[in-house]
């Protein structure tokens, strides 16, 4: 090969499209001497009607076939998997933890990881905060609260935001024109200042977080649903069912909305570790879950005061609230190119 | 042109008026009244002074009040400070400006190298690298990068080696200022990296690109005169969203590096629950950025001219 060719060759590595159509133009420069065939080696065996119409593979449907491309894709499987432990040992551990969560050990504060107490013998797997409290059990019932606000509040998001732009979406018009410019001014506005002005009014608990972040998160998904209603009410089996006299109610419900579930799905995993940072955001400030409760974000937060002694309580739910929401964006990611597979890259 | 900027302004307007509502309504709706004090008030000098601050007025009325006195540019007075929250603003504000500007900045370069490499190099461990770079950067939230980076880098490093590589607070040297922006710009440049590969990726496949290969162009002019600058597009439309996540982000950032800026005055202020200055705050929050939505969908006109802003709907 000359030179130039080789530079050719790397130039080409940039775009793999082009590869194939530089070795198909590599092969061509060989020539290939046609080679004659006596026709007598072939035999007509005539057309089998029945069996080239035969399905030989069983059917798949649609959901079949997505889960198929999830199973393969190994890191949204191990996602799966790790947001399955997760999930398992925040509803076991607090139960079958020999401590609860606000028993306090004044003898052994600050244990570090691995502790086992010489004097009675308790073991504390992730070491003790300051109050003599065992980690491993906090952690476990912090992720129960950090994971619980989250689903509930990405719950009351879907709920709003299909009903929101089920109506924007099928209505249209001038209907659709307010509803949308409603959901700009609120998008005009960081997120996290509104949040944190309604946490001020509300009074302090589990359920004002999940309140005041589905107050504002649930644009987006709305945004999401119109748009899809949008295009997919044009259709023409939409059409064929409003021609058969088919109530609104019934074609929203049976023919727009589930041809809606895949975005929707990608949409909550891709939303659950943004309520999760959320949570933890507004616990670390100082406006979080309240005290006799403890999600990953308070814990942080404590930790985070005893830092430079003891490190290990800020990075042991620093870690938690890191691994569940890189799980939860891994897992979402792949679940988009299993659901979709033209956009993926 | 002229037509969409109007509109543009109109809705700037108008998000501005609901966040002032929004804050009206907040200071309205909590618990207590302004002139609780040690000793009850005789019911005649509170009538006196519920008259003197206008507080007898219809809520209608005290909100246009309210809102007249934002545009008049006063926020009241601060009730943990004590001193006017303007003051504190305007002393606050350049070392927010300062810290955000360096993130943004950052992120924004080093995310769009990063996703040039990746697209460039697909396929690669340059690209396996850079986009495990980017996951874990959208997933780890930045008060975590931040605490850390504090940790190892500036305190442990000191007990180490005994050398100040990075002071842990403050912002005066321009030592001190690297963490802070690190931490503060790296999900932003996360953010950005992975938009700039697909978008990177889209444009590779091109016919355009084909062209200037065929005609013979070195893969570096091929790149960057015309991958990168049609590439770069869908990046500058996040502008206005990374803007917002890195003037939240510096809430817990200045908190944690000791930073005197607004976020921290934000942060405090909540904790000590001075109203005034929670609204003052939010409202200069939401008016910075509102404006600088603005000039991002403005700039995107300018830059690309292929977008007729007149037709652009959602």
């Amino acid at each position: 090969m000359s030179k130039k060719n080789v530079k050719e060759n790397k130039l080409n590595k940039i775009n793999d499209l082009n590869n194939e159509n530089i070795t198909d133009m590599n092969n061509n420069s060989q020539e290939i001497t046609p080679e004659k065939i006596d026709v007598s080696r072939f035999e007509w065996i005539g057309s089998n009607t029945t069996e080239s119409e035969t399905i030989s593979r069983p059917s798949t449907s649609y959901w079949k076939d997505a889960m198929h491309r999830l199973r393969r894709n190994k890191a949204a499987m191990i996602c799966l998997i790790i947001i399955g432990i997760i999930g398992i040992l925040s509803i076991i551990i607090p139960i079958i933890s020999p401590y609860t969560v606000s028993e306090q050990h004044v003898t052994h504060t600050y244990a570090k990881i691995g502790y086992t107490d010489p004097g009675d013998g308790h073991v504390h797997l992730f070491g003790t905060d300051s109050l003599g409290r065992d980690v491993f059990t906090r952690i476990w019932y912090g992720a129960r609260i950090s994971l619980f606000i989250s689903f509930t509040a990405v719950f009351v998001n879907v709920i709003i935001g299909i009903i929101y732009g089920g109506i924007a979406g099928y209505i249209g018009g001038a209907v659709d024109n307010v509803m949308m410019r409603i959901i700009e001014i609120i998008n005009g506005i960081p997120y996290l200042i509104i949040v944190i002005l309604l946490m001020m009014i509300m009074p302090k608990g589990i359920m004002t977080i999940v309140v005041a972040y589905a107050a504002v998160a649930w644009t987006g998904m709305a945004r999401l649903v119109r748009g899809q209603i949008m295009s997919l009410k044009q259709q023409d089996y939409v059409v064929a069912a409003k021609v058969m006299g088919a109530k609104p109610s019934r074609i929203i419900g049976k023919h727009l909305l589930p041809n809606t579930f895949s975005v929707v799905i990608v949409h909550i995993t891709l939303s659950i570790p943004s309520a999760i940072f959320t949570e933890a955001f507004l616990s670390y400030i100082g406006l979080g879950v309240p005290v006799p409760y403890a999600s990953w974000g308070t814990l942080a937060n404590e930790g985070r005061q005893l830092f430079q002694m003891y490190p290990h309580l800020l990075i042991i739910p620093a870690i938690c609230i890191s691994l569940t929401m890189l799980s939860f964006n891994l897992l979402g990611d792949g679940l988009r190119d299993a659901l979709d597979p033209k956009l993926r890259r | 042109m002229i037509k969409y900027i109007g509109k543009r302004l109109f809705y700037a307007a108008l998000t501005l008026l609901a966040l002032t509502a929004l804050t009206f309504f907040m200071m309205r709706w909590l618990p207590g009244d302004p002139f609780i004090g040690e000793k009850a008030i005789p019911e005649t000098t509170m009538k006196a002074l519920n008259k003197k601050y206008g507080l007898d007025k219809p809520m209608l009325e005290q909100l246009f009040m309210y809102i007249g006195n934002v545009l008049k540019g006063d926020l009241g007075h601060s009730i943990h400070y004590n001193r006017p929250v303007n003051d504190i603003i305007a002393q606050a504000f350049p070392y927010s400006f300062d810290l955000g500007i360096r993130a943004l900045i950052f992120a924004t370069i080093m995310g769009v190298f990063l996703g040039i490499v990746a697209a460039v190099k697909r396929g690669t461990h340059w690209d396996t690298l850079t986009m495990l770079l980017a996951i874990i950067g959208v997933s780890v939230p930045s008060f975590i990068v931040g605490s850390l980076l504090q940790y190892f880098l500036g305190l442990r490093v000191y007990q180490i080696f005994d050398v100040r590589l990075f002071p842990i607070t403050g912002w005066n040297t321009f030592a001190s200022k690297i963490l802070p922006s690190f931490a503060l710009s790296f999900g932003s440049l996360a953010t950005i990296s992975r938009l700039m590969r697909t978008s990177m990726l889209d444009v590779l496949g091109q016919d355009y690109i084909k062209t200037a290969k065929s005609k013979g162009l070195s893969q570096k002019k091929i790149i960057w005169k015309h991958a990168v600058r049609n590439a770069i597009m869908p990046v500058i439309t996040v502008l206005g969203p990374i803007a917002a996540a890195v003037l939240t982000g510096a809430f817990v950032i200045e908190n944690i590096f000791s930073i005197p800026g607004m976020g921290r005055f934000f942060v405090l202020s909540i904790q000590a629950q001075d109203y005034t200055m929670i609204s003052g705050t939010t409202l200069c929050y939401g008016a910075f950025l509102v404006i600088a939505n603005l000039i991002v969908d403005l700039a995107y006109g300018f830059i690309d001219p292929r977008v007729k802003l007149t037709n652009v709907k959602e």
